[in-house]
């Protein structure tokens, strides 16, 4: 007996360990998951923080009438179309006095974005009497000086790797020197659609875009959800033809979404001849991934309604479906929303289906309509992603910044909801 | 008459409808001094009318809507004279569209009278057809609730009537899952029947070699094309393997330790974080895996001296792991949870361990539900799209080295679909065919995975 029981004494000693081991790898496992979850959050927020604002440079510009407007005409439609490219470069030169021959004036004048001509432009057909006189003004700096100044490690690269020459890391430094380049906010960023020049892209048209595909997305699928999920739960009587259709949206529930980009590229595109890239096709492939998760949540939803509130409205002497529709299913709004709620924020976030329906074209225009082409803006970050031009790599973490912060509210609004108005029975 | 003053028109008529109807039956309800009044609430007569209205009129506006271009086309096709036709290289459909593509507000200089003329004639005809349908299905409308009201009597029972429209219109709604399903599969279908014409159907599932991208235009050298797709296949199941190598050993501990060793508040705090994961949509971790953990291990296994592809396997699928963390550990979670008290209590009561518990009891008991969760893990990973398009190859490698770049199906739906195709050749039919196999393969592993977990529950509840 005291064999045994000094046996069991031996073995505690290895057992115990082996038990705070156990538990430890369970703790590991944890702390990995969370590890992954902040070296996301890092990365993405570290790289993204850059592109929400933007390097200008300050010239003293001189509006030379030689240039703007020759025969001295005061002609807006001449005005506009008058070289201001050669304003800028000729007006940046003017900051280095040694000698520069063409070349470099043609290194010198990419400093500056390619976009400052057309706003110097319109500038001057508004102010007409600056032809002829020097202004200081702030320009929009090209995206490479911009990611030199936002990545200072790059200027120790060698020449070929890092986007700007010698000389113009000379001029640059002096530009610095000088206190004539300040960091801004990104305007561009928030107010444009899609450019091939990264510091005139902007986020705004894939993110109008978004909103009127998930617009079309939630009109869809919302009723059509609700419904279905009242009939299944409530309604139904149990039969073979129920149990189909509850096994047929558990299997939807589980298909890959890219599949349902496959259903629309043949059915809504070929067949229906619906327009490539539409908001409207995009939300009804959309609507058609979201609708099984709606379901759920109403099917779900109801469930938690108590039975005595059905049976006292039938007792009541209501129907079966009075008692639902005014009875059972006000009190399962809540829950019901919520899971509405999470499922747009799904389909937010989701761009396989809409990769196979064109909504990956390059989109200059701001999306007004639901037949306009248009992105999304997780596509938008797959676009900027498999951008060849560095500049592009701070903008896409910076959309996804934004796309996280757009689905952070939206789920912090479904779980206020489900806070404030669920009721616990 | 344009769409919006129909529209208006119909709200307007449905809504005197609704008014007109209830009315008349309260007026009649009033008239009746003794004995049995109407046998609904007047109330229902009102949305009978109401609901005849508005379904009559949505069946007429989407039969229009999908009869419309039809027989536009054909209007057109009749007015067109026969020598542009011929004049013209293509075929008729190509013509029509770009007599609908002519804006006429700003014409393109140099653009064909002919095809001026016929663009305006278009538009007019567009204009007109829609007005003489609106026309008629107001006219349809008008009929059917002036009917309906005057169905209102002591014979009819409205509420009877109304819950069984109401009724089969909800069962109407709930059968859009199965269009959908109709749907998915028959469009799958048709384009892979397609694509199997004109490749064989054994070369497509066993050949070992795959180049689509020389097949982009007919009559080209080697234009056919290589369709050959178990080089796919394998580059799937190594990048879902690598993905389930992290997901099961990180996914299975942390639903071991929530499940049997957190503290409630541990678990309340550790549990929404682990959903944070699985909410992160996927082209933030495809983003994730080609920005930072590509170039990372690129680094990182060249300081062991050796050399990994920059679209490596390995980082498409260890970022596609730590997806489906969470998607096993709240799983598996459910199925440690499930698993009787009495069990662990007769387990202690031998005095074993907590940690034997586990090992000996409790992961025993909940095997099948775990391997559902994992079979359902493995049927998103190979499913999941945007991480692998971001982060994996293009170019089909027959490998095993998780080291090397190799392609997914997924991939291939994606490279092969986007951008300008010509729709019949057999590359972009390719596509449908490697969409219907992905479609039942993960139909397949859902079903077992179900299947499972449901022969599981039985066992316990």
């Amino acid at each position: 007996m005291t064999n045994n029981l000094d046996r069991v004494e031996l073995s505690l000693v290895g057992r115990k360990r082996s038990e705070r081991l156990f538990k430890f790898y369970g703790f590991l496992g944890i702390l990995i998951a969370f590890l992954f979850l902040i070296t996301i959050l890092y990365s993405v927020i570290s790289q993204g923080q850059k592109a929400f604002f933007t390097t200008f440079i300050k010239v003293n510009i001189f509006f030379d009438s030689e240039i703007i407007d020759p025969q001295n005409q005061r002609n807006d439609e001449d005005i506009r179309y008058a070289n201001f490219n050669k304003i800028i470069t000729e007006s940046l030169k003017k900051k280095f006095p040694e000698n520069l021959n063409k070349n470099d004036s043609k290194e010198l004048s990419s400093f500056i974005s390619s976009s400052e001509a057309d706003y110097l432009s319109g500038f001057v057909v508004k102010n007409k009497d600056y032809i002829g006189k020097y202004k200081n003004m702030w320009l929009l700096a090209s995206s490479k000086i911009d990611v030199i100044v936002k990545n200072p490690e790059m200027e120790d690269l060698d020449e070929e790797d890092r986007l700007i020459s010698d000389k113009q890391l000379g001029w640059l430094n002096q530009i610095r020197l000088n206190k004539e380049l300040k960091k801004e906010l990104n305007k561009n960023f928030f107010t444009k659609a899609d450019s091939t020049e990264p510091e005139q892209a902007g986020i705004w048209g894939s993110l109008v875009g978004s909103f009127l595909t998930l617009l079309i997305t939630l009109v869809l699928s919302f009723p059509v959800a609700v419904a279905a999920g009242v009939f299944l739960e409530e309604l139904a009587p149990k039969n073979k033809f129920t149990e189909f259709l509850e096994v047929n949206i558990n299997n939807l529930a589980a298909v890959p979404s890219i599949i349902y980009g496959l259903l629309g590229l043949a059915i809504f595109l070929n067949i229906m001849h619906l327009p490539r890239s539409a908001p409207i096709v995009g939300g009804m492939v959309l609507a058609l991934m979201t609708l099984p998760t709606i379901i759920i949540a109403t099917r779900s939803s109801l469930k938690s309604v108590p039975p005595s509130i059905r049976e006292a409205a039938i007792g009541l002497g209501a129907t079966r479906f009075q008692s639902v529709v005014d009875h059972v299913l006000p009190l399962a709004i809540p829950g019901i929303m919520t899971g509405t709620i999470i499922g747009m924020s799904r389909a937010l976030g989701e761009s396989a289906p809409l990769l196979m329906i064109g909504m990956v074209a390059f989109i200059v225009d701001v999306p007004t309509t639901f037949l306009d082409s248009s992105t999304a803006l997780p596509v938008q970050i797959y676009l900027w992603k498999s951008t060849a031009a560095r500049g592009f790599v701070e903008l896409t973490a910076a959309g996804v910044i934004v796309l996280l912060v757009f689905l952070i509210l939206m789920n912090g609004l479904a779980v206020f909801i489900r806070q404030k108005f669920e009721k616990k029975w | 008459m344009g769409f919006w003053s129909f529209f208006f028109i119909i709200v307007f008529l449905g809504l005197t409808t609704q008014w007109y109807g209830t009315n008349k039956a309260l007026k009649l309800n009033s008239n009746i001094k003794e004995g049995p009044k109407l046998p609904s609430l007047p109330s229902y007569y009102g949305t009978n009318a109401f609901l005849w209205l508005v379904i009559s009129v949505l069946l007429f506006l989407i039969v229009w809507v999908f009869s419309k271009p039809h027989i536009l086309d054909y209007i057109l096709i009749q007015n067109i004279p026969k020598a542009l036709i011929d004049e013209f290289g293509g075929t008729p459909n190509m013509l029509i569209d770009i007599i609908k593509a002519t804006d006429i507000s700003n014409i393109f200089p140099g653009t064909n009278p002919i095809i001026i003329e016929n663009a305006l004639y278009y538009n007019k005809i567009d204009k007109l057809s829609d007005s003489i349908a609106y026309s008629i299905i107001l006219f349809v409308g008008l009929t059917v609730s002036i009917f309906s009201i005057n169905k209102i009597s002591f014979l009819f029972k409205a509420r009877q009537a109304v819950e069984k429209t109401n009724i089969n219109l909800l069962i109407l709604c709930s059968t859009i899952a199965i269009i959908a399903t109709i749907g998915i599969i028959l469009s799958l279908i048709f384009e892979a029947l397609r694509f199997f014409e004109k490749v064989n159907f054994f070369d497509f599932l066993f050949g070992f070699n795959w180049s689509p991208q020389t097949a982009i235009r007919e009559g080209q050298v080697a234009s056919d094309g290589a369709f050959g797709a178990i080089p796919i296949f394998s580059g799937t199941l190594l990048i879902t393997f690598v993905a389930m190598f992290v997901a099961i050993p990180i996914g299975l501990f942390s639903a071991i330790y929530l499940a049997e060793y957190a503290k409630p508040s541990v678990r309340s705090t550790f549990k929404p974080i682990l959903e944070i994961l699985a909410g992160v949509p996927t082209v933030v971790y495809g983003f994730f895996a080609a920005i930072t953990v590509g170039p990372f291990l690129k680094n990182f296994v060249g300081e062991f001296g050796f050399t990994i592809a920059s679209e490596s396997a390995l980082a498409a699928g260890g970022v596609m792991g730590i997806m489906i963390i969470p998607f096993i550990s709240s799983l598996s979670d459910d199925v440690i949870r499930a698993v009787p008290q009495n069990l662990r209590d007769g387990s202690y009561a031998m005095g074993a361990t907590k940690s034997e518990t586990v090992k000996k009891i409790i992961l025993p008991a909940a095997l099948p539900g775990i391997m559902g969760a994992v079979l359902l893990a493995i049927s998103r990973a190979i499913g999941e799209t945007m991480i692998v398009v971001m982060a994996a190859g293009i170019a089909a490698n027959l490998t095993l080295n998780p080291f090397e770049s190799v392609t997914t199906v997924t991939v291939q739906i994606v490279t092969l679909l986007v951008g300008d195709q010509e729709f019949d050749s057999a590359k972009t039919l390719a596509a449908f065919a490697l969409g219907i196999t992905l479609f039942f393969a993960t139909l397949f592993l859902n079903i077992i995975a179900l299947r499972i977990v449901q022969k599981y529950r039985e066992k316990y509840d």
